[in-house]
């Protein structure tokens, strides 16, 4: 999230989590054996281990984790497209700050999700609808972040630069990009999350396909161990999703020689 | 989720001229406005979408509507609700994090693990264990909005000036008064950036969970108003919740801004 992620990174964080995992998997266990909760509520752990195999190779969950990665792709990508333009112009000028950005920000208080009954009016039931809210959705984390990322670039590091006969396109290169990139990443990492976020939480709601629209279907069918075998599957996706972000954004830091 | 977003900017409100930077915003408004009526007025079937100016007079006839003022209270209430359970969670867990080295080393990776499941995927399960009336809507609301208020508070309760700790110290005081005039007072304005971003992630949630439940308040009524294509109505009762939100979110903020005002003296 933010820097106060760092202490959770290291060893003994690593350990208390997977003794916490531990904890809470024996606890399921044990409290699903003993016959303390209604097994529709919550079925036992070892049932859902083993459906966990027969879910991942069945064509379903092939199709609705393609459906759901495709609209996470393509809501991600046209945000970040957005985002990162806006985001740079505006940035660029501290009048245009003063300008738009609050008006950004205001923005980016209302919970887009309420306008999601719009959206399937506009796009329909199908992937277009989770496509265009989830770009709408991750728009703001990146275009502010890009101005927020652009505005704070040292201008005597930009003087400077100039002053030595930097050319605009290594003004760009070695100046500005390095310096803006840490913000710039955090927030297209979050707009990755918040998509992802986003196009679940909307297929819940009205959808025809994807994985956050099948464990809503299971959960009406009552069928729960394979419910609960989808959300195991979900969490560990948004996860990976997560690993990865974090992974190309250590990787263009060290490409572009960001701090 | 968006703790680094808006808070690092340096300049916020701009220095000279406020009344141009406020006339340029305000053409920024009018001109979306514009481009939506007429968009909206003759370009889209008026199935689909509502210039703002039908909006608007539709406001009254949905408000009338049997049922959705009612709607629109409860879903106030369970916000609040929502609000007030995360705060009572958030507020002693922060502050248990940020003061013990103890306990930042064993709770908050925990906190972090829950923080990176995706709330949406225990929706059904929240449903399934506390039924489809507001119970379920304000628990998830405080899944959405706990985590904003630990994060921030932790963080900046550690972050305390360490010489400020150490000059309390030297000066004889004591634990608890190191805390009530130094920790205290320094994680304040962090803390109400805290419950701002809780609001938010409130509002996300309570509303999601509503949506969700199509059978009973708000989530009804954006159904039936869209199904029944009455879109200048469903356009009114998104605004008034939009509304809602950008008020509750001001709210907030000014009070951030008043409680972090002593910090640039």
């Amino acid at each position: 999230m933010n820097d106060a992620a760092a202490p959770a990174g290291n060893g003994q964080g690593r350990l208390v989590q997977l003794l916490f995992y531990v904890a809470v998997l024996a606890g399921w266990y044990a409290v699903t054996r003993a016959g303390l909760v209604n097994p529709i509520v919550l079925p036992p752990l070892d049932k859902v281990l083993a459906a966990i195999p027969g879910v991942v190779a069945s064509a379903q969950f092939g199709a609705d984790l393609a459906t759901t990665l495709f609209e996470v792709f393509c809501a991600f990508v046209l945000a970040a497209v957005a985002g990162l333009l806006v985001g740079y112009v505006v940035g660029r000028s501290p009048r245009r700050i003063a300008e738009y950005e609050p008006l950004l920000s205001a923005v980016y208080a209302v919970p887009l999700v309420l306008f999601f009954p719009l959206f399937v009016l506009f796009f329909g039931l199908g992937i277009a609808s989770k496509v265009a809210i989830g770009a709408a959705i991750a728009f703001f984390p990146i275009v502010l972040n890009t101005i927020a990322g652009f505005a704070n670039v040292n201008p005597v590091h930009l003087a400077a630069a100039r002053l030595m006969g930097a050319s605009p396109g290594q003004i760009m290169r070695h100046v500005m990009v390095p310096s803006a990139l840490p913000v710039v990443t955090t927030g297209l990492r979050m707009g990755l999350i918040v998509a992802l976020l986003g196009c679940l939480g909307t297929e819940t709601i009205a959808a025809t396909g994807g994985l956050g629209y099948r464990m809503v279907a299971l959960a009406e069918l009552m069928d729960t161990v394979e419910e609960y075998a989808y959300i195991v599957l979900i969490i560990v996706i948004a996860a990976l999703l997560n690993a990865l972000a974090g992974w190309a954004e250590a990787r263009a830091h060290r490409l572009m020689g960001a701090r | 989720m968006a703790a680094a977003a808006t808070s690092a900017l340096p300049v916020r409100e701009g220095p000279a001229r406020p009344v141009r930077l406020l006339r340029g915003r305000v053409v920024v408004i009018l001109v979306l406005l514009a481009v939506w009526e007429i968009g909206a007025r003759f370009f889209v079937s008026p199935h689909f979408a509502s210039p703002p100016s039908e909006m608007l007079l539709a406001l009254p006839s949905m408000l009338a509507t049997k049922g959705v003022p009612a709607a629109l209270a409860l879903s106030f209430g369970e916000l609040v609700a929502a609000f007030a359970v995360s705060v009572a969670i958030g507020l002693p867990l922060g502050l248990l994090i940020g003061l013990s080295g103890a306990s930042r080393r064993t709770l908050l990776p925990i906190v972090f693990l829950l923080y990176a499941i995706p709330q949406i995927t225990v929706l059904p399960l929240i449903i399934m264990l506390s039924g489809i009336g507001p119970a379920a809507k304000i628990v998830f609301g405080v899944t959405h909005a706990v985590f904003p208020i630990i994060f921030t508070l932790a963080a900046s309760v550690g972050e305390v000036d360490r010489t400020l700790v150490k000059f309390a110290r030297i000066t004889g005081a004591s634990s608890w008064q190191v805390f009530r005039y130094v920790t205290f007072p320094y994680a304040v304005p962090s803390f109400f950036n805290g419950m701002r971003l809780a609001m938010v992630g409130a509002i996300l949630g309570v509303l999601l969970a509503e949506l969700y439940v199509s059978s009973a308040g708000i989530g009804f009524y954006t159904r039936l108003f869209a199904d029944s294509f009455q879109t200048p109505k469903l356009f009114a009762l998104v605004f008034v919740l939009a509304a809602m939100a950008v008020v509750l979110n001001e709210i907030m903020r000014r009070a951030e801004i008043r409680f972090s005002r002593w910090r640039n003296g």
